[in-house]
């Protein structure tokens, strides 16, 4: 057997960004790795919007009254924005999966027992899942497409739309990274992952207009983050918003996002970090 | 010392290894083996008491006690969805090296381990023991001196389990130092030149693999009486042939013996002379059971439940 290089290797120089940034790339882009060596996760990550998207445009569109707009496909164009909201929401049981699967592989040992910077597994989980959701989208916006939905306001706006919708998807990994932290294996990663989203997307505009709902709720609804961004978006895209009740967040729906997602962040990140730094040093 | 919840997993180990040697950890499940490597390698901190891994804390400089150490654990610790390749270049990234010296190394350590044919293949599709290769060689990426082996071989077929051992004695020929945890007296006695044996996160005998060996006698006697009533007669009779203090375990008699196979026919004719019926009776080697049996006076595999949390990979701890 030949004999093997000793001694002492050569050091890359600390990037501009800082380790963390680079050691969450480094991470991100094996978990884009698996993405696409497990096609079949891919694949069915995308059927189950699209499936969405038919449904509500063919099943429940007809019975959803848009007010203020009363064309025959001004369901269609108020639904999309609000299948995107949902699809992206639902990224964060990605991350709770996905990093509850890596919690309990030998791999995290190893991560651990590397000089790198710790949060970067997180870094680089919610990454990878926020940059999958440029996928999904694209897909989805194909499919809207079909079905008559309408980009109607200019490219640059639409950009924007495109853009808050993947910060809410950034964010949202987040929330879904903290809750895998804490799950005691994958198979519950699996439940949990998915029980708090339904009614965080359902309660919101993302299907039905607010001013639908009884009063009580349209409360909740106008402050969830989910109606703000599809809100925005419908607003960026040029479709239908429906008429919106008296709550600041619907009157400044960009605006209200950009700062919910900062501080969704800032607090989930902190926590997550924190819990991961405390079962590293168990 | 290291605690989880009311269990004592380590009680006092005091251990020195010396640069550019091997040191086996040996001891059955639960002796406390895993602990000791998760603490020196960073992964676990001491409930108390200190440790330095190539001259740092393991607490206070974990970065750099991270960046001297390699880690090989009993679980193959790599991305299964990533090849070969993708994998050795992953973790060159996190120990923070230059691209191109990653790039170089990979290449020299796939080709090392004999995985370049292998290596664009998900390592899911590996076999168990290109796997370990592959771990041990994600261990060498950034030319550590130390390395730490926690039960290299556990799991591997034979032909894998030489293979691997031919690895390591290279690595240290070449002036790496090891640390190597094993539950297999062989594994210890080809690999390490100083052989720590724990049991209940103790130190219980501490020598060359000789030295263990004279420890607990050379070659062993074993019997089986067929009427166990008749075991008193039967440890009577082994007695006379001995070298030492007969054990016995249900219908089991050992004890320990010199002067190879004319044992075998004295003892024999002792049995027969007081008319004991034996269902069997060899002469071997001394195995790991044989150093548990006469260090602590129980069999290596009763304690597997007592210690159970400091195997358990995610043992849930509190400090």
């Amino acid at each position: 057997m030949a004999t093997l290089t000793m001694g002492t290797p050569q050091m890359m120089r600390r990037p501009l960004l800082g380790w963390t940034i680079h050691d969450g790339l480094v991470v991100a882009r094996r978990n884009l790795i698996q993405t696409v060596r497990i096609p079949e996760m891919l694949f069915f990550s995308l059927v189950q919007p699209v499936i969405f998207v038919l449904l509500f445009a063919y099943v429940f569109g007809g019975a959803i009254p848009i007010p203020g707009d009363a064309g025959a496909d001004a369901y269609r164009n108020y639904l999309m924005p609000g299948i995107f909201g949902q699809t992206v929401a639902f990224a964060a049981a990605a991350s709770t999966v996905g990093l509850a699967e890596d919690m309990h592989k030998g791999i995290i040992d190893r991560f651990r027992a590397l000089p790198m910077s710790p949060p970067a597994v997180l870094v680089g989980r919610t990454l990878a899942d926020a940059v999958r959701q440029i996928l999904v989208l694209f897909v989805l916006s194909i499919t809207g497409f079909i079905v008559g939905w309408r980009i109607s306001n200019g490219l640059l706006p639409a950009i924007g739309a495109y853009a808050l919708l993947l910060l809410f998807a950034y964010t949202v990994a987040w929330i879904g990274s903290w809750v895998g932290l804490h799950m005691p294996n994958p198979e519950t990663a699996n439940t949990a992952g998915l029980a708090w989203l339904f009614p965080l997307t359902f309660l919101s505009n993302a299907f039905v207009p607010i001013s639908s709902m009884p009063t009580w709720l349209q409360a909740f609804a106008a402050y969830n983050p989910v109606s703000t961004v599809v809100l925005a978006s419908r607003e960026l895209f040029g479709n239908p918003t429906g008429i919106q009740p008296d709550y600041w967040p619907l009157q400044h729906a960009s605006l209200y996002t950009l700062i919910s997602c900062a501080v969704l962040i800032a607090i989930f990140a902190t926590l997550a970090v924190r819990k991961y730094t405390r079962t590293t040093s168990r | 010392m290291r605690t989880f919840g009311d269990v004592r997993a380590l009680d006092g180990i005091d251990l020195t290894v010396e640069r550019g040697q091997v040191v086996g950890l040996l001891g059955p499940n639960g002796a406390g083996k895993t602990t000791t490597v998760r603490i020196l390698s960073t992964l676990l901190a001491p409930t108390s008491g200190r440790a330095t891994v190539a001259g740092f804390d393991v607490v206070k400089q974990a970065d750099e006690v991270r960046r001297s150490i390699g880690l090989t654990g009993q679980y193959a610790a790599i991305d299964e969805y990533l090849t070969g390749r993708e994998n050795l270049r992953m973790f060159g990234g996190l120990y923070h090296l230059s691209p191109k010296y990653v790039k170089e190394r990979s290449e020299e350590l796939l080709d090392w381990f004999d995985l370049s044919d292998a290596a664009d293949r998900p390592a899911k599709t590996y076999s168990g023991g290109m796997r370990r290769r592959l771990d041990l060689a994600a261990s060498l990426v950034a030319q550590p001196s130390i390395l730490f082996l926690d039960e290299p071989t556990t799991g591997l077929d034979p032909r894998s389990r030489l293979g691997l051992w031919d690895v390591i004695n290279n690595l240290v020929a070449q002036g790496t130092t090891v640390l190597l945890t094993t539950q297999y007296l062989e594994e210890a006695d080809q690999l390490a030149q100083d052989i720590v044996v724990i049991d209940h996160g103790r130190v219980i005998a501490h020598g060359t693999s000789e030295q263990l060996k004279d420890q607990i006698g050379g070659d062993r006697i074993e019997i089986h009486v067929t009427d166990s009533s008749r075991i008193d007669d039967a440890v009577r009779a082994v007695r006379s042939v001995s070298t030492g203090e007969p054990l016995v375990e249900d219908s089991r008699v050992s004890a320990p013996v010199t002067g190879g196979s004319t044992v075998l026919v004295n003892a024999i004719r002792a049995l027969d002379a007081d008319g004991i019926e034996v269902s069997d009776l060899v002469l071997r080697r001394p195995t790991l059971d044989d150093v548990f049996m006469s260090l602590t006076g129980h069999a290596a595999e009763d304690e597997t439940t007592a210690a159970k949390p400091t195997k358990g990979r995610r043992g849930r701890g509190s400090k």
